[in-house]
Formats: structure tokens, sequence, C-alpha cells
């Protein structure tokens, strides 16, 4: 018959171009990993790996898709505060020791 | 109308079904709000059991009723008893669980096979804790932290802290549940606009639950991996950091105190307008203030650990934040109090709890910014000033707002109403033994007492006193409601369907509801709090 | 590709028999459920964020000693793991694809697929903490670290700063972080299979079609949440300093 009114059938077209674009990601990122980029190796690891993250939520989780917006905002805001989490500690840790002052 | 005889409704959810399967096994929403209702006051029970024990010790300033690491494992299970097993589930778990479908117009939860898995997980929480508890007690404080929970202290800390992380899936599971219910199972014409604001607050609590309780439950895990395997994430031996603990732990419990207030502050807002006879003040300052509360708390977590040995440059950041979260508080106590102003007050015994919240809240809140400051801290840091801080609004606030609203749907619950008189008496014990408990806490504590000793120099003894006194009053203030909420099953005048002549979905079911809630789901055409149509509060029905 | 063609009266009585009670209709049910299962995922992506911010604290202090212990994973079976992962992805993503057409045979062969895969990678998993059980690299009580060889390339790429030791503390510091988030991640694998293994018994025996497909969806999301988190950890575990 038909799917549900609402609902979007994604074609198998896509998930396969989804899982290609993954592998290719993986390759890259692996083999970013052997070449000296100093302070950057991490910044370039963590983009493809968010690169990586956003394709899977978009397409195989469907929310490039997806009718209620409310878990756009949701997912937005599991994002965001871990974020949240890791800056303000990082306020903390980061600045450890600037006093000079033992403890402090 | 001195005596109104109405017939409570011959098949509700109490007696749709008879027998303890029906009971254990239910998925209606309100009979799960009334299990957990007895389960939340068995915690109580004994959280204030421990209560009691500390405040005797506290009697003299020598250590003599207990030892001293028998006295550490009383304030460590009075904390935990009290936080997470009775006022994280309080509010959410019994009036939310019962009102919020009824309130949205719908039949029940979004989930109510997971509803009825959230009270198990409080129970079993509940029970794994209890076996800590007996099996010889955890004396770390409720706080945990570390090394001395994970590597040095000798006590049921695992037990403990994996009940505690049972429990923890309660609170998430009541707030999924929450948040799917309000986005989708809204009655036609129920726009966000004409939400009660007791929906926004339980809202905006779970958003609170959902994103900051599992941090606790991963903390727990790492606590528990420590102490079983020695793996030293946070031993100082491997060059780990304790502090990392408490970024972690604070950065829930922080928010966790939030849990605790919303809710009531949501009671407190549909008790005031009632009994104003007036449409609240600014209900969408309140409304949005509800969710500004949960988002600025996720902001302000390290100021419990101003002098433990975090940049002080982390500190000015923290401190200038925790300043910031008042000001949501503040404009809700702002909204209440004008909201009064020319209104036609009442003083049913909900409206006792409801302005006495305001006051007490208000003090507790304040006393918050003067830990806040950096200054101020590092002198009143761990003594019993952040006591008193905290049980002004966890008490003051919090289980006052609770009180006040059982009392004001304890008619729709169990479609009986209580004896009014005895609700006032109560409400007053309960006002003046708290401050007689809590308010000489402050100052013995800006005297320089320290918190979670179990013994002080004699120059605090007479305040101490007092506090005891003052505790002893609060314990027969709590006990009565339970006499006469108990006795008005039995022997209370049949409550009518709206008792208190309020606006609001659940009060146009019959007390009790069927178990259906709605015989058609209502379509809403009408603002919150439209009292202007309402005629005035009748006489409460006098008991038989 | 044959789609399977239900009656009409088929179909009201699957309505009647998946539509509860407290729902208007089956589109408010489905979308119910669908935003229950993305709250549930923010809850998980907070569990394994605690775990993140320690490690990248951790990290950030202890850099040198974290890479030695980095070094000793194998980044072969981490990268054929993540192949794995993702090839597991596909098979799930295209085993909800089938569930809404209503072919139940595909359904059950991507469901299987699925699980195949995630047992692949579990097993992987095993042969990789069995090296690390052999090289004493388990905290605790029995660990022990020495500094590897190939450390002396890193010096080179390190510049001035000379890597005299590797403090073996803190390399503990790093596998206890690398137990503690690959097994949550192995946990919820373990997990992820029991109920796929549960989803595929159902639609084997037709339980789910066009009409009715949101459990095979959401166990989908689930799925898909742990493939995520493992896209982050193999960079963050596997990925540090390996140039030189």
């Amino acid at each position: 018959m038909g799917e549900l009114m609402s609902e979007h059938v994604v074609s198998t077209k896509v998930y396969i171009g989804i899982w290609a674009a993954l592998m290719v990601l993986t390759a890259v990122t692996v083999g970013a990993a052997f070449i000296d980029l100093g302070a950057f190796n991490p910044v370039v690891a963590l983009a493809i790996a968010a690169v990586k993250a956003t394709l899977v939520v978009l397409f195989f989780m469907h929310i490039y898709y997806e009718h209620q917006r409310i878990v756009w905002a949701w997912v937005g805001a599991g994002f965001f505060w871990l974020i949240i989490l890791l800056t303000l500690s990082l306020t903390d840790y980061g600045t450890r020791g600037f006093l000079g002052v033992a403890g402090r | 109308m001195a005596t109104v005889t109405h017939a409570i409704e011959t098949r509700n959810y109490l007696n749709s079904d008879y027998g303890l399967k029906s009971w254990l096994l239910t998925t209606d929403h309100k009979r799960i709000a009334i299990l957990y209702l007895v389960t939340i006051t068995a915690f109580f029970f004994i959280g204030g059991f421990f209560a009691m024990l500390i405040r005797l010790e506290l009697l003299t300033p020598a250590g003599d009723l207990v030892q001293a690491d028998t006295y550490n494992k009383l304030f460590t299970m009075h904390g935990i008893m009290m936080i997470f097993f009775f006022l994280i589930p309080s509010v959410p778990a019994v009036l939310g669980n019962f009102l919020v479908p009824m309130m949205v117009g719908a039949k029940d939860l979004a989930f109510p096979k997971i509803n009825l898995l959230s009270w198990y997980l409080l129970v079993l929480g509940g029970l794994l804790t209890l076996f800590s508890i007996v099996a010889g007690g955890v004396d770390t404080g409720w706080t945990f932290y570390t090394p001395f929970s994970t590597t040095f202290s000798n006590t049921y800390v695992t037990g403990a802290a994996l009940g505690i992380f049972v429990a923890g899936f309660s609170s998430i599971l009541t707030g999924l549940n929450f948040i799917v219910t309000v986005h989708r199972m809204r009655a036609p014409g129920l726009t966000w606009g004409r939400l009660p604001l007791f929906i926004w607050a339980n809202y905006a609590t779970a958003i609170i639950q959902i994103l900051g309780t599992p941090v606790l439950a991963i903390t727990i895990v790492l606590v528990a991996l420590e102490r079983a395997f020695h793996i030293g994430i946070f031993d100082p031996n491997l060059g780990g950091d304790p502090l990392l603990f408490q970024h972690l732990f604070w950065f829930y419990s922080h928010p966790a105190v939030y849990i605790m207030i919303l809710p009531s502050m949501g009671v407190i807002s549909e008790i005031i307008p009632c009994f104003s006879r007036k449409r609240i003040f600014g209900y969408h300052f309140v409304a949005l203030s509800s969710v500004a509360i949960a988002v600025f708390g996720f902001l302000v977590w390290a100021h419990h650990m101003f002098v433990a040995g975090m940049s002080v440059y982390a500190a000015i950041i923290f401190s200038f934040l925790s300043y910031s979260v008042a000001v949501p508080s503040a404009i809700k106590v702002f909204n209440w109090t004008s909201t009064m102003y020319r209104g036609s007050i009442y003083y049913h015994t909900p409206m006792l709890y409801a302005l006495g919240f305001i006051g007490l809240f208000t003090i507790g809140g304040v006393t918050g910014l003067f830990l806040a400051s950096l200054g101020m801290d590092v002198h009143v840091h761990d003594t019993y000033f952040v006591v008193a801080h905290f049980h002004y609004i966890m008490v003051g606030g919090a289980i006052m707002g609770y009180l006040g609203g059982l009392h004001f749907w304890w008619p729709k619950i169990t479609g009986r109403m209580y004896p009014e008189a005895w609700g006032k008496i109560a409400a007053a014990t309960v006002f003046v033994g708290f401050n007689l408990t809590f308010f000489p806490q402050f100052v013995v504590g800006y005297l320089g007492m320290p918190r979670r000793y179990y013994q002080y120099v004699s120059e605090y003894q007479v305040l101490n006193v007092l506090s005891t006194a003052g505790a002893s009053i609060l314990a027969v203030g709590y006990l009565i409601p339970m006499i006469y909420f108990l006795w008005s099953l039995r022997y209370g005048a049949p409550a009518p369907a709206n008792p208190w002549n309020a606006v609001g979905l659940e009060w146009m079911t019959p007390s009790p509801p069927p178990t259906y809630n709605f015989e058609t789901t209502p379509v809403v055409t009408w603002e919150a709090y439209d009292y202007r149509k309402m005629p005035a509060i009748e006489e409460a029905p006098v008991a038989r | 590709m044959h789609v399977s063609q239900a009656t009409n009266t088929q179909h009201a009585a699957e309505t009647e028999h998946v539509l509860l009670h407290h729902f208007g209709d089956l589109e408010q049910q489905r979308q119910s459920a669908t935003l229950g299962m993305w709250v549930f995922l923010i809850t998980e992506i907070m569990f394994f964020g605690g775990l993140f911010a320690g490690y990248m604290i951790y990290r950030l202090a202890f850099f040198n000693a974290f890479a030695a212990g980095s070094n000793t994973l194998d980044l072969r079976l981490g990268a054929i793991n993540t192949a794995v992962l993702i090839a597991s992805s596909l098979t799930m993503a295209l085993a909800v694809h089938a569930a809404q057409i209503g072919a139940r045979k595909k359904t059950v062969l991507y469901l299987l697929g699925t699980i195949v895969l995630g047992l692949v990678f579990l097993g992987i998993k095993v042969v990789e903490y069995a090296d690390k059980f052999e090289h004493h690299h388990v905290p605790g009580q029995y660990f022990e670290f020495q500094e590897p060889v190939s450390l002396a390339h890193g010096e080179q790429a390190q510049g001035e700063h000379a890597q005299s030791r590797i403090d073996p503390r803190h390399a503990e510091l790093f596998f206890g972080f690398y137990f503690a988030m690959t097994g949550m991640h192995a946990l919820h694998m373990i997990i992820g299979v029991g109920i796929l293994a549960v989803l595929t018994f159902l639609a084997w025996r037709g339980r789910y079609g066009p009409q009715y497909h949101t459990p095979v969806h959401n166990v989908g999301l689930y799925w898909h949440f742990v493939d995520i988190v493992w896209i982050f950890l193999f960079p963050l575990l596997y990925l540090i300093s390996r140039h030189g």
C-alpha cells in the first residue's frame, strides 16, 4: 500500500551514497593522523568525526526529513549541553595556576 | 452552603478494579501517582528519622549520642534519602503524574508502561540504598567527594551509589514521559500560551532531568569502577584530579536543586490565582522564567567548589553566572505578589502554604546570593549558613509547595475534603516549627559553626537547642496532615468536582476522576486562569 | 522487489491491533514514539559526554602519556571496526526501508546482517581487550607500562620537548578511560544486539509493515547513535600522535 502520509521513504541509493561517504571520510581521518599538523591534528580529527556524525544524524536517522521540529531542537540541545559541560569545565582547567598561588 | 453532599462518582479510577495486582500492574497515571505518594512518604519517614538523630546529637556541644563515624553516616543518609528518594520525585511523580495528562486533556501520559517502570525503578533504587543503610551505612556525605569515597571509605558506597543510579533512571523516564506528553498530547485549542503554569514548570523540570541526570549516572559508574578496580580516575596518586569528580557531580547536582524547586513553583502558580480569584500577573514571564531557570541552572555548578582548589578565574565566571540565575526566580516572586494585589484573597490551607513558600523561598534564595559572592563564601562555606540556605529552599520552599499542592488537589485525587481547620493548624505549626529550626542555623553558621560535625563549641548551644526544639514542632506539623489525610479517606466530606471553583481542565472532571479522565476529548477555547468568569469559593463542605 | 499488497480489512485489523487506547491516531502514536526515542538518545549523549569531558581534561594535562598509550592500540583493528560499524548502520537503515515498503524477508535479512556485523565488532573488541590484558595495560593492581621504543620518532616530531619519561601513572589514566569508554560503548552494543534479536524475530513473524514499523525505526535510531559514539571514540582514542 503506502507509507503513512507524513513519513518519507528514503531511497536506498541515498543510504548507499552516505555509507560510501562515511567510508571515504574514515580513510581520510586515518590518513590525516599520519601527517604532522601539530596542534591541528585533533582539530582535524574531530572535525571529520563531526561531519561523519552529521551525515549519520541527517540521513541514517532521518533528521533531514523529520517533520517534528521539536526533534531538531532536542538534538541541538543535546550537543549544546555537551559543549556547556566541556567549555565551562575548561574555564577551570585552562586557567589553573595563572595566579601563581598554590591551590588557585 | 454549609453542607453539600455530592455522591462520589460510582465508577472512578480508585474503584474501577480491585486487588493488589490491579495496583502493582496498573498503567493508569493516577494510580501510579498514588503508588509514588505512598513510596516517597515512606522514604520521607526514613530521612526524617536520620534528621531526628542529627538534631538530638546537636542538643549538646559534646559528641555524646553517637560516635563521629556514626554521625557521618547519619547526615549522609539523611541527605541521600531526602534528596534522591523524596524531594526529586515528590511533586513531579505524585502531583505531576496525576495532573499532567488531565491538565492537557489527555487520557494518560504518552508512555503509560514506562511510567510504571519509573515507579519500580524508584522502589528498586530505594531498596538498594536501604540495603546499604541497613548493612552498615554510608559516611561520605550525600556528595560522595573523592578520594574519600573512592579510596578510603570502608562503608557501602557502591551499594548506595547504585541505588541512586537506578533512581536516576526513574527520574529520567518521568521527564521523558512529560516532554512527549506535553508536545504531542495536548487537547485541541490548548496552545502553549494557554497551558497551566504547572505544566510549564514540569516541562522545564523535565529538561533538567533529561540533560543533567545522565551525567550523575556516569559519575556514579566511574566511582564504582574506581572502588572496584582501582582505575584511579579521581585518584591524586595517579595524577587524577578529585575536582574532576566535583565538576561532574555538581554539573547534575546543581540543576537537581532546580528539579526540586521548579515543580513546587508550578504548584504555587496554580494556587495563588485561585485563592486571589485573579488571573496570574505576567503569565508569559512566569512561563519563560521556568525555562530560563532550567537553562541557567546548568551554568553555575562550580559555585559549590569555590574553596575546593579550582582556578580563581573560573570562580569569578561561575560567581557572575550564579547571580544571573536568581533573576528568573525573582521574576516569579514579583509576579505572584502582583497577582495577589487587588485580588480577593482566601486563606484556605493551600494558600497558607503558598504564602509561606513565597516568604521562605525569598529568604532562601537571597541567602543563595550571599553564597554566590566569592568573598562571603570563603567565610561561610561548609558552615551551617549553607545548611540553613538550602533548607529554606528545600523545606521552606519545595516541601511547602508540595504540601500546598497535596491539599489543593486532594479533593480531586481522593474525592474527599480534608478538614480545613486542622489544615490551617498544621500549616501554622509547620511554618513556626520550620523557622525555629532553621533561622538559628543562619546565625550559628555565620558565627562559624561548621556543618557535618557532631560536636561544636559551647557558645553555639543555645541556638542549637532552639533549632532542635523547632525540629520537633516541625515534625508535629508534618504528622498532623498525615493523620487527617488518612482520616479523610474514610470520614472526609465527599468532594465536588470543583471545590475551589478553580480554572483548569482537571477541575472539569468528577472527583475522583474516571480512569479515562474525559468522556470526550475537550476542546479548549479559553485562556488560562480566567478567574473573572468564576464564582467565589463557597464554604468548604462540612465533614460528616 | 515485491511489495506486499494488504487488503483494507487487513490494514484495519493491523491498526486496531496496534493503536494504543490513549492515542487519537497512529500518526500521533508514531510521532510520540519517535520523539521519545530521540529524547532518550539525548540522555545518552550526556551520559557519554561525562566520559568525554573527563578524557578531554586529562588528555590536555598529560598529552605525552596519552599519546604513548594510544600508540599501543591496534590501529588496523580499530579502523576495521569503524568500517564494520558503519556498514552495520547501512544494513540497519536498509532494514527500516524494507519495513517501510513491506518487504518482510528483506527486513529480516538486513536486521540479521546488522546483528552479524555487531557481533563481528564485539569479537574484534574481545581480541583487542585480550591483547591489553596480555600486556598488563589494564588499570589496577597489575598495571605495567613501558615506554614504547617507537616514541623515539615522536621526539623529533615534538620538537624541543624532550620525551625523557612517560609517567606510567598517567598512561594508566589513559587506559582507565579507554576501558571505561569502549566498555560502556560495547555494553550499549550488546544491549542493542539483544534488542535487534527480538526485533528480527518479530519481523519474521510479520509484525511490521508499511502501516506500522515504528519499533524498527526507533531501534534503528538507537543503533545509529551507538555508531556515532564510536565515530568519535575512534579518532580520540586511536589516532593521537600517530605521525612521525
